[in-house]
């Protein structure tokens, strides 16, 4: 059988551009978890920047204000869970969990004027480069700039951890928010501006799938992928280029099988359906088995409610 | 004074009556119970356009949306049909149970189950629609603008609905073109744009250069305008999606259907009965046909669809075989509807197996 060396970047370019959303999502909440804040509303923020995007896109007219737009509004439905738990204290999963209900209830509300309604077309960046480069033009070029930036955010995200002062206090908040309050450090400030940060770009993985990826709006169109990207930050073990690896691999998976279907391979469509789930946790389990390392990475007080009297 | 009183008693018996009679034929009132949201732009966006055409006839509607197919659907029915409705509309084909126990409850309340086939009691109908002709005219119109001779097809779920539709536009693309083949992928799911646009583009990257979908989001002609490939849309007009790549769409108009049973309920001629709807009318709906297609495939299409209304060409006319070379329909007869219900085996020139 020949392979014809474009039809795989093609695939890799489609693998890749059905990652972004989870990328993005999972680095947001990987920097929460990292301040020992467990937000489980990952699929709520989403939900919500993926219709305040297209809600804007289509009122606006422009695509900067959507996507700034789709960020803050996940900034803003995420300052109601930073306030819950932080300020008042509340338990981190029941106010996560309540938080990804009210996203899918309220997107689906505000949603109601923009069903049916096409969505604009998204600029690609280096589309006259396209035909360069056997195999790596198709993955090298013509996507968005979220796409972009979405393959920098883990190693901008490892470094920041690793390298950065802030990304020690944020570390340090996570893994005992007493010593750190003793250090001096506004512990409640530091998660506050995880917890935002967090929000940020689950609005931003929801803007891209509702502008770039498949332009429209539809109730529920998340599909369940903010689970999908809480599930890569665990399995991770709070690793950001474990995270891609993942994203990766579950992007991959899914699309695969279904050339697999087309090519007409004879497997079970519900087994090559369910290999995606599978085949991620699986490897993600494997490279991660270093157990020093993973007590190093798990911050550990994430989802303790951390009470200062003063 | 007797005589006056006994006028006004009359004329306001009268007055009565007749405010009674109005209120009756007025107050009709139908609930809808749908599977899915209204904002899915699909299966149950166009019931309930079908919903607003009866709110535009001068009756009252309601709708519960999101309903399981489990107990809930019998605790929804039973709160609807308790509330002073008057016809209940069960749009999904796992409501059929739960609507004949409650209409066993309720004789005076109407309901009306799509897609099912079970009639316990004097007071439930069913109804649906022969979605299967429209994609006889897809298949016809893909097996003539394909160059590659790959179709790509996204399907949902293994149910006769979907099996049916999948051997419908294959027979007809196959009767225009022989050489082609239908690709098909099984995304498991009515609506999910990303898993669609994922499954749409595998096939174009495959070779497909047409592709159908039987599931509901406008994900795949845009991945297919994307793309340059041809695509057709799927229960309401996608035109505007993709204007290049959707050459026309099959559209589910529920609207008359509904206005006519409610009116029905209000004039007091509801009966039961058995509805299975095609082009001919009106209860599928092919849109406008692209200018791209050539003229004497339009004019084509459009005696097809003529005859598919009139009855003159039937999607599943004989010789029609299936994988394995059995004959399924003999030469010059057509499937019956009992055969069209329970389709689960695929033609011949269907590539791969039926997910079990």
């Amino acid at each position: 059988m020949i392979v014809d060396i474009n039809f795989v970047g093609l695939i890799i370019a489609s693998i890749m551009a059905s990652a972004v959303p989870l990328i993005l999502a999972s680095c947001g909440e990987l920097i929460t978890e990292r301040s020992g804040v467990l937000n489980l509303g990952v699929e709520g923020m989403m939900i919500i920047g993926a219709i305040s995007g297209f809600a804007l896109m289509t009122v606006t007219g422009s695509l900067i204000i959507a996507v700034l737009g789709a960020m803050l509004a996940g900034v803003l439905i995420s300052t109601i869970f930073a306030f819950l738990t932080q300020t008042l204290i509340t338990n981190h999963v029941a106010t996560g969990l309540a938080l990804t209900i009210f996203g899918i209830g309220i997107s689906a509300m505000i949603g109601k004027n923009f069903v049916g309604i096409p969505g604009k077309e998204f600029p690609v960046l280096f589309e006259g480069l396209k035909d360069t480069i056997p195999l790596l033009s198709p993955i090298l070029f013509g996507h968005s700039i979220v796409f972009y930036f979405a393959f920098a955010l883990p190693f901008i995200t490892s470094y920041f951890l690793k390298k950065t002062k802030i990304g020690l206090i944020v570390r340090a908040v996570g893994d005992s928010p007493e010593s750190a309050s003793n250090q001096g450090i506004n512990v409640r400030f530091v998660r506050y501006a995880c917890i935002l940060y967090g929000g940020a770009m689950c609005g931003l993985a929801g803007a891209y799938l509702s502008m770039i990826y498949t332009p429209q709006w539809i109730e529920n169109m998340t599909g369940g992928r903010g689970w999908i990207a809480l599930a890569l930050v665990v399995f991770s073990t709070w690793n950001p280029i474990k995270i891609l690896i993942g994203a990766m691999i579950f992007g991959g998976l899914t699309i695969i099988q279904f050339h697999m279907q087309a090519i007409g391979v004879r497997i079970p469509v519900q087994f090559l359906t369910a290999l995606p789930y599978i085949v991620t946790i699986i490897v993600l389990v494997v490279i991660s088995r270093d157990s020093r390392k993973i007590r190093l990475s798990t911050p550990s007080s994430l989802g303790k409610s951390f009470h200062k009297d003063n | 004074m007797h005589k006056f009183l006994i006028r006004s008693f009359v004329s306001s018996l009268v007055l009565l009556f007749t405010l009674t009679v109005a209120a009756v034929a007025k107050d009709v009132k139908a609930a809808f119970v749908y599977i899915g949201p209204t904002g899915d732009h699909g299966w149950t966006y166009q019931h309930d356009v079908g919903r607003k055409a009866v709110e535009a006839a001068g009756f009252k509607t309601t709708y519960v949306e999101g309903v399981p197919e489990s107990a809930d659907a019998e605790r929804v029915l039973r709160q609807l049909a308790n509330s002073g409705h008057d016809i209940i509309f069960t749009t999904s084909f796992g409501y059929m149970n739960p609507t004949n126990k409650v209409a066993k409850e309720f004789p005076n309340v109407k309901f009306e189950h799509a897609t099912g086939y079970k009639r316990e009691h004097p007071n439930v109908a069913t109804y649906a629609a022969r979605f299967y002709e429209g994609r006889t005219i897809l298949g016809t119109i893909a097996g003539t603008m394909t160059k590659s001779n790959v179709i790509g097809y996204v399907a949902s779920f293994p149910i006769p609905e979907v099996i049916r539709g999948i051997n419908s536009f294959t027979l007809a693309a196959q009767k225009v073109n022989p050489n082609i083949k239908t690709k098909i992928v099984w995304a498991f799911t009515w609506y999910d744009p990303g898993k669609e646009a994922e499954a749409a583009k595998a096939l174009i990257d495959q070779g497909a250069d047409v592709i159908a979908q039987h599931t509901d989001s406008t994900a795949i002609v845009q991945m297919a305008e994307k793309a340059g490939v041809y695509a057709f849309g799927q229960a309401s007009d996608m035109d505007k999606f993709a204007p290049k790549a959707v050459l026309t769409s099959v559209e589910n108009n529920w609207g008359p259907y509904y206005v006519d049973r409610v009116k029905a309920v209000a004039n007091g001629t509801w009966s039961q009965k058995d509805t299975w709807h095609g082009i001919g009318d009106g209860m599928v709906v092919i849109s406008g046909l692209d200018s791209q297609m050539p003229s004497d495939l339009q004019a084509k299409v459009k005696k097809l669809q003529a005859d598919l209304a009139s009855g003159k060409v039937h999607s599943f006319t004989g010789p029609i075989y299936d994988q394995k070379g059995n004959l399924m329909v003999a030469e010059g007869k057509t499937a019956d509807d009992g055969m069209l219900a329970g389709m689960m085996t695929y033609v011949k020139g269907v590539e791969g197996d039926i997910p079990k």
